[in-house]
């Protein structure tokens, strides 16, 4: 059977180039990288050359960037970090309605801790508007502790204001974190451009690892580290290194920025075929997202009266891989809190599919997904109780 | 027989029954896709970890399914439980019936809901982990059931299937006993061959079912009188949903000898007291009646069981039209109780069933 991973937002393998990066530090060079000794130096090298790699990558200094255990770990270390840090307590946080979960339940973690959380709305695209963050913040006044908006969404792929963002929460003097999950290695991300305060980014997403991921903390941020004990990252993640992670990241993320451009352009020539082959050969679908403020490798597209559920799993009984919503909350009928938020009815955010195309996909992939789903669409729909 | 390959969706609880159901069709060369309900759940944290439906049993059920090498699913039906299952089941109660939830999960959710997402994925059947055996009546073309073997059939609970439902169903340990299957299932090395059974309700797992109709359904608690069927008033309750027919305990009240829940009076929500030969009925009326044999014009002879447990009594059935029958007894039985399922026998072969709708001499 034909093998289709169209799910690259959920995770994506280890490319060749990062697991051949990594494999001497499992063995040869197995060293801790806070020992005194030969192996522990080549370790801490490693380590060290890696952080370096990642900050020029993304327009920071080394000593900004913490390395954690993935893209969920480095948002609760900037969330309850920034928050356990703030000198005058603050107990306003501010975020987006389509929050990853990592963002969105660490928040509501502190609301029934008696936090009060604004989250913004979003319009019909899934764009926040940098003037509802600016009337927030002036709701909120001096107890504003932190803003936390993502940078890309990973259900529909929209790509946030964060620059306008980030300037309308630096006026106010609130820290600024941005989940970059998505959009590092996808989209340029350069944290100078930008002007936000802390980002978060994971490897597993862009080609290297899962368990490895990194916070960037712009100097001068205060922020207090969720685990205790050494004083690795500087006293800011306690934990010995994954050195073969961390290295197996770097390279992933120098390889991803690299061909960022041309592949970019390659998967945005797949992605609009998939779009237009299945808005021409499928009756009644949608398209959830900005459809040009998006990621460039990403298609979420609702089917009307048909569930998503069901096409997932016709498209795996033919070796296609695809998801709705984010893979955390596949599995559950809730519709998806990003498509409702949108405004987009629970009927037709049922009917959702995300592709997320990848470094493996090919032309030939998008034209066995464009012979093969809409006969199961149509099959599905003639079956369905919601037909007409 | 179906050919083999064909695709057939197996609904996996976690439990030993339909994880060897899975594993049985699987010998047989099918192509086998595991399936887990997500129902609502509404223990508490001790038994979340009961052996079926809840959580541990959906990662049970996958475990299995990974030991097979089988695609499986976990696909969410709490919305459409909670509608349908659970709707009935408060409604029943506050109307002084004792329901049958897994009569109505099996007609209304697994070869429902369940029968027509299996299809939309390309299966020709849907697969459970029941005991009883299905066989088709080539004289008359229909699908019939006979009972599983010896205690473990579970007939009980789905002689409601319709020849359409039947059509599409397969019980694979259907001709085996439980020690069989867990003979096979520990054989087969799969992962829950010791796990025990349940007799508790999937989505109540501590049995605590009156605590959750107060919480779910408040609306099924009326207080109304407690009258003997002398008509002596005896006291008050708080709603007949706290009682079901045949109910010794729990009364509050004071007499002479020990006193039964008999009946209901929904007009005034009057729960009917008396002893225990009072308890007993010669005649009831079933309605909602499916026929796995071909419908009969006249009266015929079965054996009737009136509870899952129930031995059977030997009865005669008559149909009285509007799909209700009248099954008298050859001898008075204790306490049959509206809500619940009558199903007539016929040696091991399911002639069919309903509902039992009042008990007559009241």
């Amino acid at each position: 059977m034909r093998r289709v991973y169209l799910d690259h937002s959920a995770t994506t393998p280890v490319r060749a180039e990062a697991l051949e990066a990594m494999l001497p530090y499992f063995s040869d060079e197995f060293g801790n990288a806070s020992s005194v000794h030969g192996f522990g130096q080549r370790a801490r090298h490693a380590v060290e050359e890696a952080r370096e790699k990642i900050a020029s990558l993304l327009g920071a200094s080394p000593e900004e960037i913490v390395f954690t255990g993935g893209g969920t770990e480095s948002d609760n270390l900037a969330i309850k970090g920034v928050i356990a840090g703030a000198r005058d307590g603050g107990r306003h946080i501010i975020t987006s309605s389509i929050e990853h979960h990592a963002v969105l339940n660490t928040c509501t973690m502190f609301e029934k801790q008696g936090f009060e959380v604004t989250y913004l709305p979003v319009d019909g695209y899934g764009l926040v508007d940098p003037e509802e963050l600016r009337k927030a913040l002036a709701a909120a006044g001096t107890d504003a502790v932190l803003v936390s908006i993502m940078m890309a969404n990973n259900e529909v792929g929209t790509l946030e204001p964060i620059k306008e963002l980030a300037a309308a929460a630096a006026e106010a003097s609130v820290p600024f974190h941005t989940d970059a999950v998505q959009a590092v290695g996808k989209v340029p991300v350069d944290v100078e451009e930008l002007g936000v305060d802390l980002l978060s980014l994971s490897a597993h997403k862009l080609y290297g690892p899962k368990g490895v991921g990194a916070l960037y903390v712009r100097s001068g941020t205060r922020i207090q580290p969720l685990q205790h004990g050494g004083h690795h990252e500087r006293g800011r993640r306690a934990g010995t290194e994954d050195v073969p992670g961390i290295v197996g990241m770097a390279r992933a993320v120098e390889a991803a920025c690299q061909e960022m451009d041309e592949e970019s352009r390659r998967l945005h020539q797949l992605r609009d075929r998939l779009q237009g082959g299945l808005m021409e050969r499928v009756e009644d679908n949608l398209l959830n997202g900005h459809p040009v403020r998006r990621r460039p490798h990403l298609l979420n597209m609702s089917f009307e009266n048909v569930e998503g559920e069901s096409i997932l799993l016709s498209l795996d009984a033919i070796g296609v891989a695809a998801s709705s919503g984010s893979a955390c909350t596949s599995g559950t009928l809730e519709p998806s809190h990003v498509l409702t938020a949108m405004g987009i009815p629970p009927e037709i955010a049922h009917g959702s599919v995300r592709f997320s195309l990848g470094q493996a996909t090919t032309a030939e992939d998008i034209e066995y997904v464009l012979e093969k789903l809409p006969p199961i669409i149509k099959r599905l729909r003639q079956m369905s109780p919601f037909a007409r | 027989m179906i050919e083999a390959r064909a695709r057939v969706v197996v609904a996996m609880s976690g439990g030993v029954d339909s994880s060897t159901a899975a594993a049985l069709l699987k010998r047989d060369g099918y192509e086998v896709v595991g399936v887990a309900l997500r129902l609502p759940f509404y223990g508490n944290g001790a038994a979340a970890g009961s052996p079926c439906c809840g959580v541990k049993g959906i990662e049970d059920a996958r475990r299995v399914a990974g030991k097979l090498g089988i695609p499986f699913y976990a696909l969410d039906f709490r919305d459409e439980f909670r509608r349908s299952v659970i709707a009935d089941f408060c409604r029943a109660y506050g109307e002084g019936r004792t329901p049958n939830p897994c009569v109505r999960c099996n007609e209304w959710i697994k070869f429902g809901k369940l029968l027509d997402r299996a299809r939309a994925l390309g299966a020709d059947c849907l697969a459970t982990g029941h005991y009883v055996r299905k066989e088709p009546d080539k004289r008359t073309g229909r699908i019939g059931l006979r009972t599983g073997r010896g205690e473990d059939d579970q007939s009980y609970f789905l002689f409601c299937l319709s020849q359409q439902q039947l059509q599409h169903a397969l019980f694979p340990v259907g001709g085996h006993t439980k020690e069989e299957v867990r003979r096979l299932a520990k054989q087969w090395a799969l992962p829950v061959h010791d796990k025990p059974g349940s007799q508790d309700l999937c989505f109540l797992p501590d049995g605590r079912y009156r605590d959750f109709l107060r919480a779910e359904c408040p609306e099924a608690f009326r207080p109304g009188p407690i009258l003997h069927v002398s008509g002596e008033a005896l006291g008050r309750h708080e709603g007949i949903a706290d009682y079901t027919v045949g109910q010794r305990r729990g009364l509050g009240i004071a007499h002479g000898q020990a006193l039964y829940v008999v009946g209901f009076r929904p007009d005034d929500d009057a729960v009917i007291v008396g002893e225990k030969e009072h308890l007993l009925r010669s005649e009831i009326v079933a309605g909602e009646v499916n026929w796995l044999v071909a419908p009969p014009q006249d009266a015929m002879s079965a054996r009737v069981k009136i509870r899952y447990n129930h031995a059977g009594a030997d009865a005669e059935v008559v149909p009285v039209g509007d799909g209700k029958v009248r099954i008298r007894f050859a001898e008075p039985q204790e306490a049959p109780c509206p809500g619940q399922a009558a199903v007539f026998y016929r040696g091991d072969a399911v002639l069919g069933g309903g509902t039992i709708q009042s008990t007559l001499n009241d």
